[in-house]
């Protein structure tokens, strides 16, 4: 079996693998699978309301699956998505309601370059920490996440004078549209979607069609063989990380100048960072791939809330079949042994 | 408050906070020195919890009191079995350590909540009628200053913490099979060579830390919120991991760094009624733990080294 096939299968497989753990634990625990699965269907696909807030979900995933996919491309494991969507959300939440006076066609890209400029700073931390001083990015990105998480809070306590939210956007800087609102029977759809595509050509075009998205996937392929090939490693560590950032940040805005049209205080991170990491796995690091990864795991989590209500369960089993995907695709090795020793198999007949 | 007062205030407190992290930290610590990487600590102790509040509710007619102790010792098993996943998709799959650490830790949240809502119908589970308790230890708490301090109100898991610490110190560099976790995680095709079986001695080392971790997240949740919901284990096992990252891979070093953090949380959460302290704003001493743990990997404080086959899956005849 061709390496090209292997790897479009190992994800298939454990996408497959997942949902029917998912099934056996619903059945386990006495619940109908099929009424499960028919609402987590109908919760996607129901009704033109559904999909627009499926989409919707899959906006962020898209842009974290992104980050993390761009990192990994490059070497690197950036697991502060969630700390660098935090920033980017805040950052976003204040450029929309702070600054008035401006039109739209400002004043809205001015509130995405904040956010891609506070994520993109966020991650430059880790790169820095990475290439100057040999911090594990791994840990560092934790820590940061952290840091993050209180940071903000601790900034929207007193940008709401000890509130809990922010004041919403302003209408010049929401990413929120009529028609798409109605074409949707009023869900909570926007224009994000417009601004997660346009990121992943840009990834791929980065990546595929410049000098230094090629330098970058070297210093990733081998950091030795770049560094020998006169590539200066250090420097793109930290341009991989920082880019990687970018993402993350706008990540945050679609959820501040889409969704929710303000930051909040949150109890703990969101896990759309997290979640990014599953989405780049399945996605094999490639934009396109990321495309279909956040599709799927955006709707299955929009979809998931429909299950307490249509069949009664609980939506956390979308969760956990999300973390079977993950724990099967980052398994891919035995996967591929697998596939490999079949594929030999039909070949000898 | 006097300066005596805030003391008496204060040292039980960060006692309190560090158990967990002290706990969890030599865990993850035991991991670690075998050569895999701890992330997953988090979501063991999120299992420790779950187990052990549940144990306490469900045996608590039968045991009355004494259910704390069943409740410890499933919590144990309950994280030594569940690292179990950790160590098949790191040590025999070969997986990615990083990535099978979140995915436990994302399994493990999403897996007890969906286990709380099967049996209790709800999104957190009941207060447990018998909670860790404070108690005094006779003669010790006698001693001038220092008795109130330190004896007066303690939990029997903070002197396990202590004891386990200790014992891990002595375990990994006193007996030959701590020498032999730490061969696998420094130079796993050495101790191969030298006929130890790399596999096994990881698959303990990420089981130890399953139960260590188990323990902790049981002990977290019967001392301070004494229920279970999705927020009971929120990052303590990513602080746990910084105090052992401080403490460089070391069990007193950990021990060391996890009391000093569990002062920090002390600070952030009481520092209110505390003269001085209540002048920092609380957000400085939320993010100090993460902040001196960048600091300390960035060399600050000293280098600290991991240990070097940390995160390196072991691949027999591979060079």
């Amino acid at each position: 079996m061709s390496n090209r096939v292997v790897n479009l299968l190992v994800p298939l497989i454990s996408v497959v693998l997942g949902l029917l753990v998912g099934g056996i634990v619903m059945v386990v625990s006495g619940y109908d699978a099929i009424d499960g699965y028919t609402a987590l269907w109908n919760g996607i696909f129901g009704d033109s309301y559904s999909i627009g807030n499926t989409i919707r979900q899959i906006t962020p995933y898209i842009l974290a699956g992104l980050a993390v996919a761009f990192a990994f491309r490059t070497g690197l494991f950036n697991i502060g998505v969630e700390g660098q969507l935090l920033m980017g959300w805040l950052a976003a939440a204040y450029v929309g309601y702070a600054i008035e006076g401006l039109p739209r066609i400002i004043h809205l890209p001015l509130a995405l370059l904040a956010a891609a400029a506070a994520g993109a700073f966020w991650a430059f931390i880790v790169g820095f920490l990475k290439a100057r001083l040999q911090v594990h990015e791994v840990i560092a990105s934790i820590m940061l996440n952290y840091t993050a998480l209180y940071l903000t809070n601790a900034a929207i306590k007193s940008l709401s004078d000890g509130g809990f939210k922010t004041p919403t956007v302003l209408e010049s800087a929401t990413l929120r549209n009529q028609w798409l609102r109605e074409i949707t029977d009023n869900s909570s759809l926007h224009l994000g979607i417009i601004v997660a595509l346009i990121m992943v050509v840009v990834m791929w075009f980065i990546l595929e069609k410049t000098t230094r998205g090629y330098e970058l996937k070297a210093v990733g392929f081998n950091k030795n063989a770049a560094e020998y090939a006169g590539m200066n490693v250090n420097r793109n560590i930290i341009l991989a990380m920082t880019i990687s950032g970018v993402f993350a940040g706008l990540g945050g805005a679609m959820e501040a100048l889409g969704t929710y049209q303000n930051a909040s205080i949150k109890a703990a991170a969101s896990g759309i960072g997290f979640d990014g990491i599953a989405v780049a796995l399945l996605g094999a690091n490639n934009p396109i791939g990321v495309f279909f990864g956040a599709s799927l795991f955006g709707s299955l989590k929009y979809g998931s809330l429909n299950m307490p209500n249509e069949a009664g369960i609980p939506e956390e089993i979308v969760s956990i079949i999300i973390a079977v995907i993950i724990l099967f695709v980052a398994s891919g090795y035995i996967l591929r042994v697998g596939l490999q020793k079949f594929g030999k198999k039909k070949e000898g007949k | 408050m006097s300066f005596l007062e805030v003391l008496y205030f204060i040292v039980p407190s960060a006692l309190l906070y560090a158990t967990p992290l002290i706990l969890t930290g030599i865990g993850a610590l035991f991991s670690e020195r075998a050569g895999v990487i701890g992330l997953g600590v988090e979501g063991l102790m999120i299992v420790g919890a779950f187990t052990g509040i549940y144990i306490n509710l469900e045996y608590y007619d039968d045991f009355g009191r004494n259910v704390i102790w069943l409740a410890l010792l499933a919590s144990l098993l309950a994280g030594a079995i569940f690292s179990l996943i950790i160590a098949i998709a790191a040590v025999t799959f070969r997986a990615d350590q990083t990535v099978t650490g979140v995915a436990l830790n994302m399994l493990a949240a999403a897996i007890t909540v969906f286990l709380v809502k099967l049996i209790y119908g709800k999104g957190q589970t009941d207060m447990v009628q018998a909670p860790l308790q404070r108690f005094e230890i006779p003669y010790l708490s006698d001693i001038p200053f220092l008795g109130p301090l330190l004896f007066h109100n303690v939990y029997s898991t903070t002197i396990i913490a202590f004891i386990v610490a200790i014992g891990a110190w002595f375990v990994l560099y006193k007996m030959p099979f701590g020498l032999r976790i730490r061969a696998v995680g420094e130079h796993p095709m050495a101790a191969d060579t030298m006929g130890i079986n790399v596999a096994k001695m990881r698959y303990i080392g990420v089981m130890i830390s399953g139960a260590l971790a188990g323990v902790g997240g049981a002990s977290l949740a019967m001392t301070s919120s004494s229920d279970f919901s999705a927020s009971t284990v929120a990052g303590q096992g990513f602080i746990a991991i910084a105090a052992m990252i401080f403490g460089k891979w070391h069990p007193i070093g950990t021990l060391g760094a996890a009391l000093f953090f569990g002062l920090a949380q002390t600070l952030s959460i009481g520092g209110g009624n505390i003269p001085y302290i209540q002048q920092i704003p609380p957000v400085i001493l939320q993010v100090l733990p993460y902040v001196l743990t960048i600091l300390a990997l960035a060399g600050f404080v000293g280098k600290a080294v991991a240990p070097k086959a940390s995160g390196v899956p072991y691949i027999k005849g591979k060079r």
